[in-house]
C-alpha cells in the first residue's frame, strides 16, 4: 500500500473508527458514544422520505394546507424518531464477558453483559456472525445477551466483530455501532481420540478391585442383605424403591505422572492432544496426575482447578 | 439481501410472521383511514370495505393465513370494476382516493410479513393526506392528523422486542409524546416551505363541485344550496348591523328567460353601471369562503366595487380574479336609493322578454290586473303579492313541475320556496308589462353576538324579484316574504323549522353560543391555516422589516430554521445527565479549572493524591487547595449523604479559587 493510501487508512480509522470496521481491538467495557455510532435511514425509511416527497408536492401543487400540514408534522416526527434512534445506542456499555469452556472444535459458550445506565433502551439488536440477537436493556440495568462460537484451534479465541444496532423507534432510520472487543476467550486443546495409557509402575496387585470405603460413590437399588445403615433414607422417599449408599469404591488408582518429555517421536501437537486426552481420562476415572511441561511443571493432585490449570497450559503452549 | 432466485415459484420468507398486535394496529389504521374518507365514498363501498376489513381481522385472530388468490384477484378486479363503473374514469379525485381507499383495505388480506405492514402504513398515510383534498376544515384536518397515532404506533409496534399485551392507551402515549415534539418543527416547516404562485399542474380544486350561487336559476336549482349549512360569507358592521330584513346580499340579476329558467342578460356586462341616488352609504367589511367563482356578493345597494373588483350595470359586483380561497374585501352600501330612475329602451326591452307559449294562464292573470288596475303598476305588483300570500305555501320539498312550469306552479302545485316565487312574480310582471328581473344572492344570516359578525351560510341562498317602477327605478320585491314572512324576517333556519327541520330542538342559548364560538374558531382556522397562500407567507417577515419575502428568501429561511430546531433536538439527544450529585458538579468542575491550570486528573487517582500534587504544583493556591481537600474528603466520606452546607461551601470555595498557570 503507498503511504498515502495508508495515512488515508489511518485517518479513517481514527476518525470513522465504528464505520470503517477495521477497528483495533479495544478493552472492555466499551461505552458507545456519539463518535462511533452512525446513523443511516433503512430502505422503508428512504421510501418513506419519497412518499414524504410526494405528499408536499401534492399539497403544494393543490395550494392544500391541511396536507401540507399533515406533511409537516409526519416528517417532524420521522426527523424526531431519527434522534430517538440514536438515543438508543448512545451511552450504551458493552462489557463483561463470561466464557463457559469449550476443547478446540466444540462450540463455545459465552456471554456479554450490556448495559445502560440512564434510560430503558428498546429493541437493541446485536449481531454475532450471522446470528441476531434482540433484547432491551432495562434502564440502570444490564441484559447478557449469550451466544455459541465456533471454535477451531486451542489459545486464546478472540471475540468476533459484532455490531450492535437498532431500528428503534420507527424503522425508518437505522443505528449502529461496531464493537471489537479486546477480550479473547481460552479454548481448550483438543484430545487426541485413541491412543495409549501412560505409562504406570506395576506391581499393585488389587488394582481395580472394588473395596469398601468411607465416600459414598454410587445409588444402587437395595438388595436384600444390605446393611439398613446404608439405606439412602431421604432419596429413598423420592424414589419408589429403598436406595442404597454403595460405599465401595476402587482401590485408589496409582498416580499419574504425566511428562511432556515422557513421549517419544512425537511433534508437540501430538504430545499436547496426547497429554490433553490422559488429563481428561484422570479427571473422569477420579485419579490424581501431575504434569510436567517444558516450563513448568504442576504437582500431583486432583479437582476441577487442578484440571484448568492443567489445561489452560496446554492450550497456551508456545 | 435477497438472492438470486432461479425459479418463480414464491420463495419461503424469511421474515418473522407479524404478531398479533402489530396486525390489530394495522387494521386499526386501515380503519381509520376508511372512516376519513367514508364522508365522499359511495355508502355501500364504505361498508363493503368496512366487512372485508373485519373479517379479516376475524380470520386473522383465529389463526388465519393469506388469503388465497382466488379471493384477492376478483375482489381487485371488482373494485376497479365499480369504481370504473360510477365514475367513469380511474383519474382524479373521487375515483382515485376510493381506488386508493379500497386497494388499501384489500392490502390487508395479503398482510402477513412485516414489510407488508411497513408498504401499507405509508400507503395509508397518503390515503390520509388524500382525504384532505375532499374537506379541509378544522374538524376533517383534525380528526385526518388524529389517523397518523395507530399508523405510527403500528411502525413502533413492528419494532417491539416482544409486543406485551399493554393497554392501548400507553401504546399510544409515546407516540403522542413524540407528535406532540414534533409540533415546533412542523409548525416552522408549514410557515416557510415556499408556496407555489401557481400550480405545476391541474388547477388547485380542478374538479370539485362547490355548492354556490349559479348563473342560472330554475325552480329546483337551489336545493343542495338550500340545505348546505356552510358558511358563505361573514360581515362585521362598524356601527349596529341592519334588521334582518335589510340583510339583501345581491349576487346576479337575471334578465332572460327561456321557459325554464333565468340566466343574465348579455348586454348586462358591457354597459357602465347605471345612475343610481342615494342618501347616505356605509362602509362594512366581508370576508368570502371561497367559491371559484367571480361574483362577489354585495349588501344591497352595492355604491362602489371593492379593490380588485368591478361594478356591472345592474350594480352586481365581479371581482377580477376568481376567489379561490378565503378573501376580505370592503363593501358599500345605500339602505336607501334610487336604481336607474331612467329605463333604457333597450334594458326595458329585454326586462318585459318572455319566450312564446309558455303560460298562457299566467299571461291571462296578468292581462285582467292590467285591466282591473290599469296604469298602477305598484298595485299589480301588490296583486300578485296578495295572491301568493292567501293561497301559497312555502316548503322545501315542493311537488315536481310539469312541463309549463310557470303554469303548473301557479295554478296546480303552489308550493315552493323563494325560486319558485321569484320566478312566476317575475313572469306575471313582465306578462303585465311591468320591467322585472330575478335577483339572486343571500338573504338574512346569523349575527353572531359573541365575535359580533354577520354569518352567512350558504343555506341562507335566496332569490327575489326587482320591478322597475315609474320615478321609483328598481324596487325589491320579495314574493316569498308575502307567503312566508318568517324567511325574510328570522332567516332560513327559521323558515325551513316547520318543514321537518330539527333547529327548533336544539335551540338553546347554551347551545347557541356555544355554535357562535365555535364559529369563530372555524373562521380563525379557515383565515390562518387554509387561507395562508403565497401573498400571505410573503408578507410574513413584515414585522422584521421585509416588506416583500421571495422565495429564496423563504427558502433560506426555512433551511435555517429546520437546521437550528434540529441542532436543538439533536442537543437533547445528546444531553446525558451527568451522574453524581452536586459535590461532585463541583469536583468536576474544580478539576477542570486546575487542568487550565496544566495539573489535570489522572485516571484511578483519587482525589486526595489529586489535589496534593496540584498544591504542590500551584504554591500560589496551597492553602486553599489543602482546605478543599480536606472539605471535600470530609464531605464525601464523612457522612453517608454530603450535607448541604458543606457542599455550598465547597462550592463557593471552588468558584472562588483563581488558578494562574504555571510557567515551568
Amino acid at each position: 500500500m503507498p503511504p498515502r493510501a495508508q495515512r488515508l487508512v489511518a485517518w479513517a480509522e481514527r476518525r470513522l473508527p465504528s464505520l470503517t470496521r477495521f477497528r483495533r481491538p479495544e478493552p472492555l467495557p466499551i461505552q458507545l458514544h456519539r463518535r462511533r455510532i452512525y446513523i443511516v435511514p433503512t430502505g422503508f425509511g428512504i421510501g418513506f422520505s419519497v412518499l414524504l416527497a410526494v405528499m408536499l408536492v401534492g399539497a403544494l401543487n393543490y395550494a392544500n394546507n391541511a396536507a401540507l400540514m399533515l406533511t409537516c408534522l409526519l416528517g417532524a416526527a420521522a426527523v424526531g424518531s431519527m434522534l430517538v434512534a440514536f438515543r438508543v445506542l448512545n451511552g450504551l456499555t458493552i462489557g463483561g464477558v463470561r466464557a463457559g469452556t469449550a476443547r478446540a472444535g466444540e462450540t463455545i459458550h459465552v456471554s456479554l453483559d450490556v448495559g445502560a445506565s440512564q434510560r430503558e433502551r428498546m429493541a437493541v439488536r446485536l449481531d454475532v456472525g450471522l446470528r441476531e440477537f434482540v433484547f432491551v436493556v432495562p434502564a440502570g440495568g444490564a441484559t447478557t445477551v449469550e451466544f455459541e462460537l465456533p471454535t477451531e484451534f486451542r489459545g486464546w479465541l478472540a471475540l468476533p466483530r459484532m455490531r450492535v444496532h437498532s431500528r428503534w423507534p420507527l424503522g425508518l432510520f437505522r443505528v449502529w455501532s461496531w464493537l471489537h472487543p479486546d477480550r479473547p476467550v481460552l479454548v481448550y486443546p483438543r484430545p487426541e481420540a485413541l491412543g495409549p495409557k501412560p505409562f504406570e509402575p506395576r506391581g499393585d496387585t488389587d488394582r481395580g478391585r472394588p473395596r469398601p470405603g468411607d465416600e459414598p460413590a454410587a445409588l444402587r437399588e437395595y438388595r436384600p442383605g444390605d446393611p439398613r445403615r446404608q439405606i439412602a433414607w431421604k432419596l429413598s422417599a423420592r424414589h419408589h424403591g429403598l436406595l442404597v449408599k454403595d460405599l465401595e469404591q476402587p482401590a485408589p488408582q496409582e498416580d499419574w505422572r504425566l511428562d511432556w518429555d515422557g513421549m517419544h517421536g512425537l511433534d508437540d501437537e501430538s504430545r499436547i492432544a496426547r497429554l490433553a486426552r490422559w488429563i481428561d481420562e484422570a479427571r473422569e476415572s477420579g485419579r490424581r496426575w501431575s504434569l510436567r511441561l517444558p516450563d513448568g511443571y504442576f504437582d500431583v493432585a486432583q479437582g476441577d482447578e487442578h484440571y484448568h490449570r492443567c489445561m489452560t497450559a496446554l492450550a497456551l503452549r508456545p | 439481501m435477497t438472492g438470486f432466485r432461479p425459479s418463480l415459484r414464491r420463495k419461503p420468507s424469511s421474515e418473522p410472521i407479524l404478531d398479533r398486535r402489530p396486525f390489530d394496529l394495522l387494521c386499526l389504521t386501515m380503519g381509520f383511514v376508511l372512516l376519513v374518507h367514508a364522508a365522499h365514498l359511495p355508502w355501500w363501498l364504505t361498508t363493503v370495505l368496512a366487512i372485508v376489513l373485519v373479517a379479516r381481522w376475524q380470520q386473522r385472530r383465529s389463526g388465519g393465513r393469506n388469503a388465497p388468490i382466488w379471493i384477492k384477484l376478483p375482489l381487485i378486479g371488482l373494485l376497479l370494476g365499480t369504481v370504473i363503473v360510477q365514475n367513469g374514469t380511474l383519474f382524479g379525485r373521487e375515483p382515485g382516493s376510493a381506488f386508493a381507499v379500497g386497494l388499501l383495505v384489500l392490502k390487508l388480506l395479503e398482510s402477513e410479513h412485516r414489510r407488508d405492514a411497513r408498504v401499507g402504513i405509508a400507503f395509508a398515510c397518503f390515503a390520509l393526506m388524500s382525504a384532505l383534498l375532499f374537506d379541509q376544515g378544522l374538524v376533517a384536518s383534525f380528526f385526518v392528523c388524529l389517523g397518523i397515532v395507530p399508523a405510527l404506533a403500528t411502525l413502533r409496534s413492528l419494532e417491539e422486542v416482544e409486543p406485551q399485551a399493554t393497554p392501548w392507551a400507553r401504546e399510544f402515549t409515546p407516540v403522542l409524546l413524540a407528535l406532540l415534539a414534533a409540533v415546533p418543527l412542523s409548525l416552522f416547516a408549514f410557515l416557510f416551505v415556499p408556496r407555489l404562485s401557481s400550480p405545476l399542474w391541474g388547477t388547485p380544486q380542478s374538479g370539485q363541485a362547490v355548492t354556490g350561487l349559479s348563473n342560472r336559476l330554475a325552480p329546483g336549482d337551489m336545493l343542495d344550496l338550500m340545505t348546505d349549512d356552510t358558511p358563505a360569507l361573514r360581515v362585521t358592521f362598524t356601527g349596529a348591523p341592519p334588521p334582518n330584513a335589510a340583510r339583501y346580499f345581491r349576487a346576479y340579476t337575471m334578465q332572460s328567460f327561456d321557459g325554464k329558467g333565468w340566466s343574465p342578460g348579455y348586454r348586462n356586462s358591457r354597459r357602465p353601471p347605471s345612475r343610481a341616488d342615494y342618501g347616505s352609504q356605509f362602509a362594512y367589511q366581508f370576508s368570502m369562503e371561497p367559491t371559484h367563482d367571480r361574483v362577489l356578493p354585495m349588501l344591497d345597494l352595492p355604491t362602489a366595487a371593492p379593490a380588485d373588483a368591478i361594478m356591472r350595470a345592474d350594480h352586481t359586483v365581479l371581482a377580477k380574479r376568481r376567489v379561490d380561497e378565503v378573501t376580505s374585501f370592503t363593501g358599500y352600501a345605500a339602505s336607501t336609493y334610487r336604481l336607474e330612475p331612467s329605463l333604457d329602451d333597450e334594458v326595458r326591452r329585454e326586462n318585459l322578454q318572455l319566450p312564446a307559449g309558455v303560460g298562457p294562464q299566467a299571461r291571462a292573470l296578468a292581462a285582467s290586473w292590467v285591466e282591473r288596475y290599469g296604469e298602477d303598476r305598484a298595485a299589480i305588483a301588490r296583486a300578485a303579492l296578495a295572491m301568493f300570500h292567501t293561497n301559497f305555501s312555502y316548503t322545501l320539498a315542493p311537488e315536481p313541475l310539469g312541463r309549463d312550469r310557470i303554469d303548473d306552479f301557479l295554478f296546480a302545485t303552489r308550493e315552493g320556496y323563494c325560486e319558485h316565487y321569484a320566478s312566476a312574480f317575475t313572469f306575471l310582471m313582465r306578462a303585465a308589462g311591468i320591467p322585472a328581473r330575478v335577483v339572486t344572492g343571500y338573504q338574512g344570516g346569523y349575527w353572531n353576538g359573541t365575535a359580533r359578525y354577520l354569518l352567512v351560510r350558504r343555506s341562507d341562498a335566496h332569490a327575489w324579484s326587482e320591478v322597475w317602477l315609474e320615478g321609483r327605478g328598481w324596487v325589491r320585491f320579495d314574493p316569498t316574504a308575502a307567503v312566508r314572512p318568517e324567511r325574510v324576517q328570522l332567516g332560513a333556519a327559521a323558515a325551513n323549522a316547520g318543514h321537518g327541520g330539527d333547529e327548533g330542538l336544539l335551540d338553546f342559548p347554551w347551545l347557541r353560543d356555544l355554535r357562535d364560538r365555535w364559529d369563530v374558531v372555524n373562521q380563525w382556522w379557515n383565515r390562518g391555516v387554509i387561507g395562508f397562500d403565497a401573498l400571505r407567507q410573503q408578507g410574513l417577515l413584515q414585522p422584521f422589516g421585509i416588506a416583500r419575502a421571495e422565495v429564496s428568501d423563504l427558502a433560506m429561511i426555512f433551511a435555517v430554521g429546520c437546521a437550528v430546531l434540529v441542532a436543538v433536538a439533536l442537543g437533547w439527544a445528546l444531553f446525558q445527565r451527568r451522574e453524581g450529585d452536586a459535590l461532585d458538579a463541583s469536583m468536576r468542575r474544580l478539576q477542570r479549572k486546575l487542568a487550565r491550570a496544566g495539573v489535570s486528573r489522572r485516571t484511578g487517582e483519587g482525589p486526595r493524591h489529586f489535589l496534593a500534587r496540584a498544591a504542590r504544583a500551584l504554591p500560589g493556591q496551597r492553602n486553599a487547595l489543602e482546605r478543599l481537600s480536606e472539605l471535600y474528603l470530609r464531605s464525601r466520606y464523612g457522612h453517608d449523604e454530603p450535607p448541604p452546607e458543606s457542599v455550598t461551601r465547597f462550592r463557593r470555595e471552588v468558584k472562588e479559587l483563581k488558578t494562574r498557570r504555571v510557567v515551568k
